[in-house]
C-alpha cells in the first residue's frame, strides 16, 4: 500500500510523495477528496485531480436551480481555500484519455502525463440519447452540465416557443420544469407506461400524471420517440412517435436515462458490469487493487449502478478509508430513497418502494382531486419497508427514517391526510436515536440532537447541506428556540401581532399592549423594540383599519423613532439629515439648484448617496420646516430615508440613451417609487431597474429588482447588499407592466404581512419555510387565496399616500413639534455646531473625547 | 450651589394634565415653572433650556400621568438627545432609550441600564396649577 511510504510534513518537490490520481471532478469526486483530506492522506500523498469540464465540482442535484436565479458559481460546492490549503493539484478541462495499468501512468487530452500509485475513478455518467434519425440535429439537448443548462436556455431564448423532453423519469421531469420556466410550451414523452417508472408505482405515476396536466404540461406514456424531424438548415421542427403520431417542436432534451462512464475503465482492462459501471468490491477497489472506483461510473458488489447522490458519497468515505488504512466501512449497497419537488408536486419514494419483499403487503390512500396517493409497503411482520409518496410528502422524512421497523401506530393511520378519521401525524419523537435522518450524509437523530440549532447541525454534521429534504425533519429534532416573543412586552411574533392588528383591527399601541402583551407588561409603556414595530404596523395597514395614516398623529407620535418622530436623520452630533425623493435617480437642472442653493443658505454639508439621490446634513430641529418648505415648494417629497419604508429605486439609463437598453428602465423605476413611497414595512425596502442584464443598476442586490429582457421584465426578491449580501432569486419572467406591478404588490404585502421586526425580505426568505417556492407559490400562483387581498391593501396605500413633509408644514401644531427646547422654540441647541472641512462642514465633537461621564464622577456633582 | 441631583426625587403623583396645568423643575432650591403640560405627550420628551442658557432638561410623561426629568446629554454621545429618546418599562422601572445607539436610563434614578458606571443627572419635578 502506498501508505506504507513514511508519512511526514508535504515536501515542496512532490517528487517523492507516492501519487493518488482522481479522474473526474464531479459531486462525488470533491466528496472524496475531503474525506481523504480529513483522513490525512492529502499530507502523506501528492494528489492530483483531472477534471474534464471546465469548472470545478458544482452541485449538479441542484442544476436545475439555475432557471431560478443560482449562478454557476453559486452551485460550485469547491471551496477554493480547500485545494490549496491540501496542496491539491486540479487540472480543469483536462480529461484523462488513457490509462497504463503496467506502467501507472495517466495521460491527459493536453499530453500531461501522470505516474500514480493509487488511482481512483469518479467519472460519473453520461445521459443517454436513444440512436434515433435526427438525434443530432441542431436544438437537440441533454440535461447534465452547467454547459448543458447554458445551452438550453441559450436555445429556448433565442429559436423556441416550444420544447419535447424524451424520457419522463426524475430528470426528465426536471428539465420539463426547466423548458417551462423558459417559457416554452412543453410536453414529455416517456417509453413506460407512467411517469417516473423507477421511483413510483403505477398509483403514483396516475397521481403525477393528473397534477402535471393540471399545470399546463403535455404528457405521454407509453410511446417512444421515433425520429426527430428537421428543416432544411437541419434545426429541429417536430417528433414523430412511436403510435405514428407527429407533434411539433422546436427543441428536444434528451433525458431518458444515464450510462455510467466507465470506457476508460474498459480500454485499460478493467473489469465491467454487464450493463456497463466498473465492478468494485465492497471497499470500492476495482479488478486493480491499485484502481478504485466510485460514484455514478462504478458498479456496486450488489450488482447495482447508484444514480444517486447519497450511495456516492459512502463510496467516497468507503474509497477514503480504505486507501487511509488499508481497511474501511464496507459499501454493500444503499438506499435509494428520494424526495424531490417536481414542478411544484413532491415526490418521493423509499425502501422497498415497489413491494418486492416476499408476503408484504400494501397500505394506499389515493384522492384523485388533490392529486394525492401514498402508499406504504408492510412486511409480514408489520415493519415499515417502503413507500411512495406523491402530492403530500409531508411524513417523508420521519417514514423514511422509521424504513425497518414496527411503526408506532397502524400503518394505515400513516397515509391518512390530517383530519380525515384517525389519522394521526407521527411526530420525530417517535423515531429510535439510530434512525438516519439525512440519508445524504448518514446522520442520525441522536447526532442532531447533539447540536442546539440548524446552523450548527449543517456545520458540524453535514445534514441538510446535500438534497436539503431532511432539512424539515432536522428542524424538528432541534429544541424549539424558547420564546419567540418581540420582546419583553409581547408574547407574539411581529407577523402575529400584524394579524391581531389587521383581524381586531386595534388602532392603538396602548389598547394592543393591554390586551395582548405579557401580563407583567400590561398598563406599562411598552419600550423601545415594540413601540416602532406596532407603529409601522399600524402604518401599514392604516387605511384598512381605520386608523390615521400619518405617522405624527396623536399616540402614533409617541410609537416612532426619532428619525420617523423628526421625519428626518438623527446624525452624532444631534443635527439632522435631509433626504428629499429622486424617484428613479432622474432630476431635472432646476430640481438640483434648489437642492443647491437650499445646502447654501442653509450652510447643509451636501453628499451624493449610494441610493441615486442627495443628502444634506447638518440641520437643526427647528430649521427642518424651513428647508422643507423650499423643498416642497420646488415639488420635492420626503425620502424616507429615516423610516422603515421604502427607499429608493436605482436606474440605469436603459434603452432612451443606451445602446444595449431593451426597456425602459427609467420610467419603470419612476413608477415604481411613486407607487410605492411612503409604504411602511418591517424593514427598509430597496429596489432597482436595469434596461437589459448587464445589470447597471444593482437590481439583483435590492429587495426586489427588476430586470428588462426583450419580452418584459423579470423581477428578483430577497436581494440585499449590507452586511450579508445576497443575490435576489427570480420569482418570475417576461412580465409585462401591469403584470410586474400587480406581482411586486402581492410580494409586498405578503411580506409586510408575514415578517419579523428589522427582517429584511434576503433574511425573511431565507427563514420562512418554502422560501422563494413558498412566496411563488403565494404570490403568483394563490394557493393561499390571498392574492386579491393583498392587492387591495395595497391599493389603499397607494391611494392613500400623502407626503409627510407637506402634511407637516400645512399643520401649525404639528409644526410646533420642531423646536430644540419647548420653553425656548427659537433657541438653537448649543450643543450642536461645527468646523470646516474641505470647503463644508462636519459635527464639531469636544464632548466626546471626554467619554461618558462614570457615576464615580457623578457623586456629589450638582445635575443642573 | 445647585440642589436636584441624583438623590431620588420621587416622580410627581399622577394628575390629570388640565388646560392651565404646567410643569415645574426644582432648581436652586426653587420651583421654576418651564412649560405648559399640554407641550407633552405620554410616551415621548421635550427638551427644555435651564436659566443659564447652557445647560437641558428632558421631560417626560408616560402613560400613567407620572413626570420624569433627567439630563439631556447622552453620556455616550455627548449629544443632547435624551429628550428625543423613546419611553418604555421594564419590571416597573420607567426609562428612556436613548435614539443614537439605545443604551436605556432608569428616569427615577438616571441609572443607565445597560452599564452599570453610567448614570445621568436627575431633577424634581412636579405639575402645577
Ligand atoms: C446616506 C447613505 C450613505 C451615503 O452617503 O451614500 C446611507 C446612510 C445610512 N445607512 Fe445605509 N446609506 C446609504 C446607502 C446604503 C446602501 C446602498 C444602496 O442603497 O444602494 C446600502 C446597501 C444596500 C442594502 O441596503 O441592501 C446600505 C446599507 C445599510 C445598512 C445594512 C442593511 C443590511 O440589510 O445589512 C444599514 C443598517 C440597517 O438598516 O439596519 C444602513 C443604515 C444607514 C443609516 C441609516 C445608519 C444610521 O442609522 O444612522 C445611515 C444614515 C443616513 C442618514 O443619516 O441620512 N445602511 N446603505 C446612503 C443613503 C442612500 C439613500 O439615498 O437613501
Ligand atoms: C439535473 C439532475 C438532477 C439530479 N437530482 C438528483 C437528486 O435529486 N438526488 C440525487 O441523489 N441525485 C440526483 N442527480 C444525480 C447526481 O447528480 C449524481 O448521482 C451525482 O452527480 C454523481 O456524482 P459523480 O461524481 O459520480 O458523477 P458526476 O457528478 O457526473 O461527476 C463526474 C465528473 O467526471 C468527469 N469526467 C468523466 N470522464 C472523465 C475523464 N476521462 N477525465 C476527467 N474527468 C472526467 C465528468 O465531466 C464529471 O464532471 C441529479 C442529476 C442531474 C443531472
Ligand atoms: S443595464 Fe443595460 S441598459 Fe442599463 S445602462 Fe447598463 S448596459 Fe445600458
Ligand atoms: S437527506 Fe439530503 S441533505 Fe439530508
Amino acid at each position: 500500500m502506498p501508505t506504507d511510504l513514511p508519512p511526514g510534513p508535504p515536501a515542496d518537490e512532490p517528487a517523492g510523495l507516492p501519487t493518488l490520481v482522481l479522474v473526474g471532478h464531479g459531486m462525488v469526486g470533491q466528496r472524496f477528496l475531503e474525506e481523504l483530506a480529513e483522513r490525512g492522506v492529502t499530507a502523506t500523498h501528492r494528489v492530483v485531480v483531472l477534471c474534464e469540464e471546465p469548472r470545478p465540482a458544482y452541485d449538479r442535484v441542484q442544476l436545475t436551480s439555475y432557471f431560478s436565479g443560482r449562478t454557476p458559481d453559486e452551485l460550485s460546492v469547491t471551496d477554493p481555500g480547500f485545494l490549496a490549503r491540501h496542496r491539491i493539484e486540479l487540472r480543469v478541462g483536462d480529461p484523462a484519455e488513457r490509462v497504463d495499468r503496467a506502467a501507472r501512468t495517466v495521460t491527459a487530452r493536453s499530453g500531461f502525463t501522470v505516474a500514480y500509485d493509487t488511482l481512483v475513478l469518479a467519472t460519473g455518467s453520461a445521459p443517454f440519447v436513444p440512436p434515433v434519425p435526427g438525434r443530432d440535429a441542431t436544438g437537440c439537448f441533454v440535461y447534465r452540465t452547467v454547459e448543458d443548462v447554458l445551452a438550453i436556455e441559450e436555445y429556448a431564448t433565442r429559436h423556441a416557443t416550444a420544447g419535447a423532453v424524451v424520457g419522463g423519469g426524475l430528470l426528465g421531469l426536471e428539465a420539463a420544469g426547466a423548458l417551462q420556466g423558459l417559457g416554452l410550451a412543453t410536453r414529455i414523452v416517456e417509453f413506460a407506461p407512467r411517469l417516473m417508472p423507477a421511483q413510483v408505482d403505477e398509483g403514483g405515476g396516475a397521481a403525477l400524471l393528473r397534477t402535471l396536466t393540471g399545470r399546463g404540461l403535455t404528457v405521454h406514456t407509453g410511446v417512444g420517440t421515433q425520429e426527430v424531424l428537421r428543416d432544411g438548415a437541419g434545426a429541429v421542427t417536430g417528433m414523430r412517435l412511436s403510435d405514428g403520431s407527429e407533434v411539433a417542436t422546436d427543441m428536444v432534451v434528451f433525458s431518458a436515462g444515464v450510462r455510467p462512464r466507465d470506457q476508460l475503465a474498459r480500454d485499460c482492462g478493467l473489469a465491467v458490469g454487464e450493463r456497463g459501471g466498473v465492478t468494485v468490491d465492497e471497499l470500492c477497489r476495482t479488478s486493480d487493487p491499485a484502481v478504485y472506483a466510485i460514484g455514478e461510473c462504478a458498479q456496486a458488489c450488489d450488482g447495482r449502478v447508484y444514480g444517486l447522490v447519497a450511495p456516492g458519497y459512502e463510496m467516497a468515505r468507503t474509497a477514503a478509508e480504505a486507501i487511509a488504512s488499508g481497511t474501511g466501512r464496507a459499501f454493500t449497497g444503499a438506499d435509494m430513497s428520494t424526495k424531490l419537488k417536481l414542478l411544484g408536486v413532491d415526490v418521493a419514494s423509499f425502501g422497498d418502494a415497489h413491494g418486492a419483499a416476499e408476503g408484504c403487503l400494501d397500505v394506499v390512500y389515493s384522492d384523485s382531486r388533490s392529486g394525492t396517493y401514498k402508499k406504504l409497503v408492510v412486511g409480514a411482520g408489520g415493519e415499515l419497508l417502503g413507500g411512495v409518496l406523491v402530492g403530500d410528502a409531508e411524513a417523508y422524512g420521519t417514514l423514511r427514517a422509521l424504513t425497518g421497523q414496527v411503526p408506532p401506530v397502524p400503518a394505515e393511520q400513516l397515509v391518512l391526510p390530517a383530519g380525515a378519521g384517525e389519522a394521526r401525524a407521527l411526530g420525530p419523537e417517535a423515531l429510535p436515536g439510530d434512525a438516519v435522518v439525512c440519508t445524504c450524509h448518514n446522520v442520525t437523530k441522536a447526532a442532531i440532537q447533539a447540536c442546539a440549532s440548524l446552523p450548527e447541525v449543517k456545520k458540524c454534521t453535514k445534514a441538510g447541506t446535500g438534497c436539503g429534504s431532511c432539512v424539515k425533519l432536522v428542524g424538528q429534532l432541534l429544541p424549539a428556540s424558547g420564546d419567540a416573543g418581540l420582546c419583553g412586552c409581547f408574547p407574539h411574533t411581529r407577523a402575529e401581532l400584524y394579524e391581531i392588528v389587521r383581524v381586531r383591527r386595534v388602532t392603538s399601541f396602548a389598547e394592543l399592549l393591554d390586551t395582548h402583551g405579557r401580563q407583567e407588561a400590561r398598563g406599562g409603556e411598552g419600550c423601545e423594540t415594540c413601540k416602532p414595530a406596532v407603529g409601522s404596523i399600524i402604518a401599514s395597514l392604516a387605511p384598512a383599519i381605520g386608523a390615521d395614516g400619518y405617522v405624527l398623529d396623536g399616540e402614533q407620535a409617541a410609537l416612532q423613532d426619532t428619525n420617523d418622530h423628526f421625519l428626518a436623520n438623527l446624525q452624532k452630533n444631534g443635527s439632522y439629515s435631509v433626504v428629499p425623493r429622486v424617484p428613479g435617480g432622474e432630476i431635472t437642472p432646476e430640481k438640483l439648484i434648489v437642492i443647491g442653493e437650499v445646502a447654501r443658505d442653509f450652510g447643509l454639508y451636501t453628499k451624493i448617496t449610494g441610493g441615486q439621490r442627495i443628502d444634506l446634513f447638518g440641520a437643526r430641529v427647528e430649521q427642518l420646516p424651513l428647508i422643507w418648505a423650499r423643498l416642497v415648494a420646488a415639488g420635492f417629497e420626503s425620502g424616507h430615508a429615516y423610516g422603515k419604508a421604502l427607499r429608493t429605486v436605482k436606474s440605469c439609463v436603459g434603452w432612451t440613451w443606451c445602446r444595449y437598453g431593451v426597456q425602459d428602465s427609467v420610467r419603470m423605476a419612476i413608477d415604481l417609487e411613486l407607487r410605492y413611497r411612503g409604504l411602511r414595512a418591517p424593514h427598509k425596502l430597496k429596489s432597482a431597474v436595469s434596461g437589459c442584464a448587464r445589470e447597471c443598476a444593482e437590481a439583483r442586490s435590492k429587495d426586489f429588482g427588476v430586470i428588462a429582457t426583450s419580452g418584459g421584465w423579470n423581477l428578483y426578491v430577497g436581494g440585499n447588499g449590507g452586511a450579508t449580501p445576497r443575490h435576489g432569486d427570480l420569482l418570475a419572467q417576461d412580465l409585462d407592466d401591469a403584470g410586474l406591478v400587480r406581482l411586486i404588490d402581492r410580494f409586498l404585502m405578503f411580506y409586510i404581512r408575514t415578517a419579523d421586526r428589522l427582517e429584511r425580505t434576503s433574511t425573511w426568505l431565507e427563514r420562512i419555510e418554502g422560501g422563494v417556492d413558498h412566496v411563488r407559490e403565494v404570490v403568483v400562483d394563490d394557493s393561499l387565496g390571498l392574492c386579491a387581498e393583498l392587492e387591495a391593501l395595497m391599493a389603499e396605500h397607494v391611494t392613500h399616500y400623502r407626503d409627510e413633509w407637506a402634511a407637516t408644514l400645512d399643520d401649525p401644531e404639528r409644526l410646533a413639534r420642531f423646536v430644540s427646547f419647548v420653553n425656548a422654540p427659537g433657541a438653537p441647541d448649543p450643543m450642536v455646531s461645527f468646523v470646516p472641512e474641505r470647503e463644508q462642514i462636519k459635527p464639531d465633537l469636544p464632548l466626546l473625547t471626554l467619554g461618558p461621564r462614570r457615576t464615580a464622577d457623578l457623586e456629589g456633582t450638582p445635575a443642573s | 450651589m445647585t440642589t436636584s441631583t441624583v438623590t431620588k426625587p420621587s416622580p410627581a403623583a399622577p394628575a390629570p394634565v388640565t388646560a392651565g396645568a404646567s410643569v415645574q423643575l426644582r432648581l436652586d432650591g426653587r420651583w421654576l415653572t418651564m412649560c405648559a403640560a399640554s407641550l407633552l405627550t405620554p410616551g415621548r420628551g421635550v427638551a427644555v433650556l435651564l436659566p443659564d442658557g447652557r445647560r437641558q432638561a428632558a421631560l417626560f410623561l408616560d402613560r400613567a400621568g407620572r413626570l420624569y426629568a433627567v439630563d439631556n446629554r447622552d453620556p455616550f454621545s455627548g449629544a443632547a438627545v435624551l429628550s428625543r429618546g423613546l419611553l418604555g418599562s421594564a419590571r416597573g422601572r420607567v426609562f428612556v432609550a436613548s435614539p443614537l445607539l439605545k443604551q436605556r436610563f432608569d428616569l427615577v434614578t438616571g441609572q443607565c441600564l445597560d452599564d452599570d458606571e453610567v448614570r445621568v443627572g436627575v431633577y424634581e419635578v412636579r405639575l402645577a396649577a
